[in-house]
């Protein structure tokens, strides 16, 4: 009776199209939604994931979140590096500052200033030049997407087409000269502002007079530390806050999900493809079953056992399941797959096709379950009524 | 004439039975006290006037729906006696229906419905489309093996349900009104078709009708009125022993 089930299934094919668009479209809202949260929210604790080396992450006790930079006192770093225990401590600038193209244009840039001495927290991927560079004078490294977008260069100095920025061009900062040494891939901030790196001393130089502050000072322990007691004593001894690199990607993401619209935002995507799964696909599919009910009634008479006729509906519920649900994550994966990583934040994690598939079947179990109430409370006397 | 003078032996031996729908002020009695005894081997009618208990008394007969009062026997077995799915099996190994309505699956083809006991029989579904086959061939339909029942007329898809309810060779056959969809003529027709296909010394017809022109196919006419059998005639209408001597005769015992 299996074949029978998928036939009565498919050959009904304007309500077995409805479920699956149904389950498709909720599968499709559900973890493309899912997934450009994901990737959003992971934006906002990028640089904290591209930064390993950092076991501990040293911040006014004010800040919120990962680029609500408070300034530390210049001598704050001395200050932590007399903690024993640590192995190192280097304090990072990271503040906006105005960059000046070849050709004039201007653009307010995330600047990333790294301790001259090690390059701690630099870029993850140099595409061109080394980290290296960045000891020669006035090196900077700018980013790859920068460089084809907000940096790129309108009526080069040379004459010519538009191009993208390059190596060896010559840029201000603030008024002061700055050259591109490197190119890197980044990875992008939530506000998506162009990303320039230098060193730390020549990024307090780029900033203006009153912001030339550490943003924060990152640490590691010396091999054998425990990280959670080091922290409790680097907020005794300076007033600073000290995290653990998970706790501070934890409290920016918190930030995120608590103080910004943006999970409401998302949570209500989410919610109405649910919706929509179970008012189209679940409507359908229990509609289904209700237009078969009298066959089920007559094959309750010709002989078909109970668990058999049950059997019938779990596999159409099931085949809708798997075809609306694989429908979905592939589009949904077609488009993660075409639309380039710079343009939209799309992340999926495991996590994600688990959920959708959770409410596909949700929504398939439901209304088989309806469904199958209908087929238990048959009663097969029922079919010799006209 | 008495069950043990006719061609097979007793089909039905049904004592008492009555059966009441609903309960206080909606409480319908359908049947009270019906008595009814059939041979097998023969082609026996049901009729009487509308809402006189025919169609309670042969779902009680084929084991769709219980009694609640009186003896009965089928082909040997009380359906009563049997629990949920063990009935069903019953009636999937015993009883061929034939509905007033074909409830034929539009989404399946015509041979993949005729399968459909065979199926649930446990045949292997090549095997069943062959001998689904070989039972359309019998009630003339061959070659349409492949259409969809809703392309066929009223008499063709009535044929093909009467291929489904004989294709696993049930002892008896239960058709509720089969002719009532039909026109005079196609009824007629397919009346002939169940009378030549199902008259057979171990097998036993059973027709509910209120088609006074198929009268003329039953071997054994049993007339209802107000939930009980009071007749039984032949399809003339001379009246056939109903005598209480003749029932207990037929070995219920006291
Ligand atoms: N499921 C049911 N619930 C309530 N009343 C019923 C039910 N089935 C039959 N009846 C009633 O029982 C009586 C006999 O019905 P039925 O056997 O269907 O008559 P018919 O001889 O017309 O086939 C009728 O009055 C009918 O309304
Ligand atoms: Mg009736």
């Amino acid at each position: 009776m299996r074949l029978f089930a998928l036939k009565m299934l498919f050959g009904d094919a304007a309500k077995f199209y409805g479920i699956l668009l149904g389950l498709g479209f909720a599968t499709l809202l559900i973890s493309q939604q899912s997934s450009i949260f994901v990737g959003l929210m992971s934006r906002t604790f990028g640089f904290i994931t591209d930064t390993p080396q950092a076991d501990i992450w040293i911040a006014d006790p004010d800040q919120r979140y990962l680029d609500d930079n408070k300034a530390l006192r210049t001598t704050a770093v001395q200050r932590i590096r007399g903690i024993e225990g640590l192995d190192w401590a280097v304090p990072l600038f990271k503040g906006l500052i105005m960059v000046q193209l070849p050709d004039g244009q201007r653009q307010m840039s995330q600047v990333i200033g790294i301790d001259d001495a090690s390059l701690i927290a630099g870029p993850s991927r140099m595409l061109q030049g080394s980290l290296d560079d960045l000891r020669r004078s006035d090196g900077i490294i700018v980013d790859e997407r920068a460089c084809r977008r907000e940096f790129m260069v309108k009526r080069p100095p040379e004459g010519g087409a538009p191009r993208p920025l390059r190596v060896g061009d010559i840029l201000e900062l603030n008024e002061m000269r700055a050259e591109v040494v490197g190119i890197c891939k980044a990875t992008q901030t939530f506000q998506s502002q162009p990303v320039v790196y230098t060193t730390y001393n020549r990024a307090i130089q780029f900033a203006p007079p009153n912001r030339r502050l550490t943003s924060m000072i990152l640490a590691s322990p010396e091999p054998g530390q425990d990280i959670d007691r080091l922290c409790a004593t680097i907020r005794e001894r300076t007033g600073l806050a000290a995290f653990p690199t998970d706790d501070f990607r934890n409290k920016t993401l918190n930030y995120w999900m608590s103080e910004t619209g943006i999970p409401i935002n998302f949570g209500t995507s989410i919610i109405l493809g649910f919706v929509v799964g179970v008012a189209v696909a679940g409507q359908t599919f229990y509609n289904f079953t209700l237009d078969n009910l009298k066959y089920f009634g007559a094959m309750k008479a010709m002989g078909a056992t109970t668990p058999r006729l049950l059997g019938m509906v779990s596999l159409q519920a099931a085949t809708v399941a798997v075809l609306g649900f694989g429908l979905g994550i592939g589009v949904t994966s077609l488009f993660g797959l075409t639309i380039p990583g710079d343009r939209l934040a799309f992340r999926m994690t495991w996590h994600i096709p688990l959920i959708a598939a959770s409410a596909v079947v949700l929504i398939c179990v439901g209304s088989a379950a309806l469904g199958m109430y209908k087929v238990l409370r048959l009663d097969p006397a029922e079919v010799f009524k006209g | 004439m008495s069950i043990a003078a006719s061609r097979g032996g007793p089909a039905v031996l049904a004592r008492g039975v009555s059966k009441a729908f609903g309960s206080g002020d909606a409480r319908v009695i359908a049947l009270q006290g019906a008595d009814l005894e059939l041979p097998c081997g023969e082609v026996a009618m049901l009729v009487g006037p509308s809402g006189c208990g025919t169609t309670t008394l042969i779902s009680i007969i084929a084991g769709l729906l219980a009694r609640d009062q009186g003896q009965l026997e089928v082909l040997g077995t009380d359906p009563n006696a049997l629990r949920g799915d063990q009935r069903t099996l019953w009636r999937l190994r015993t009883v061929g229906f034939v509905f007033q309505q074909f409830n034929l699956i539009p989404q399946l083809s015509v041979a993949e419905n005729v399968a459909i006991p065979l199926v649930l029989a446990g045949v292997r579904r090549a095997q069943a489309l062959e001998r689904a086959s070989d039972m359309m061939a019998r009630v003339g339909l061959s070659g349409r093996e492949r259409s969809a029942p809703l392309k066929l007329s009223g008499g063709q898809q009535q044929r093909v349900a009467l291929a489904r309810a004989l294709v696993n060779e049930p002892r008896m056959l239960v058709c509720d009104e089969p002719t009532s969809a039909l026109d005079g003529a196609t009824g007629q027709s397919v009346m002939e078709l169940i009378v030549e296909t199902c008259r057979h010394p171990d097998r036993a017809v059973i027709i509910v009708t209120h088609d006074e022109r198929i009268f003329r196919f039953g071997d054994r006419i049993a007339h209802m009125d107000d939930g009980r059998v009071d007749r039984l005639t032949d399809r003339h209408g001379t009246a056939l022993g109903l005598g209480a001597p003749e029932r207990t005769a037929l070995g219920f015992a006291e």
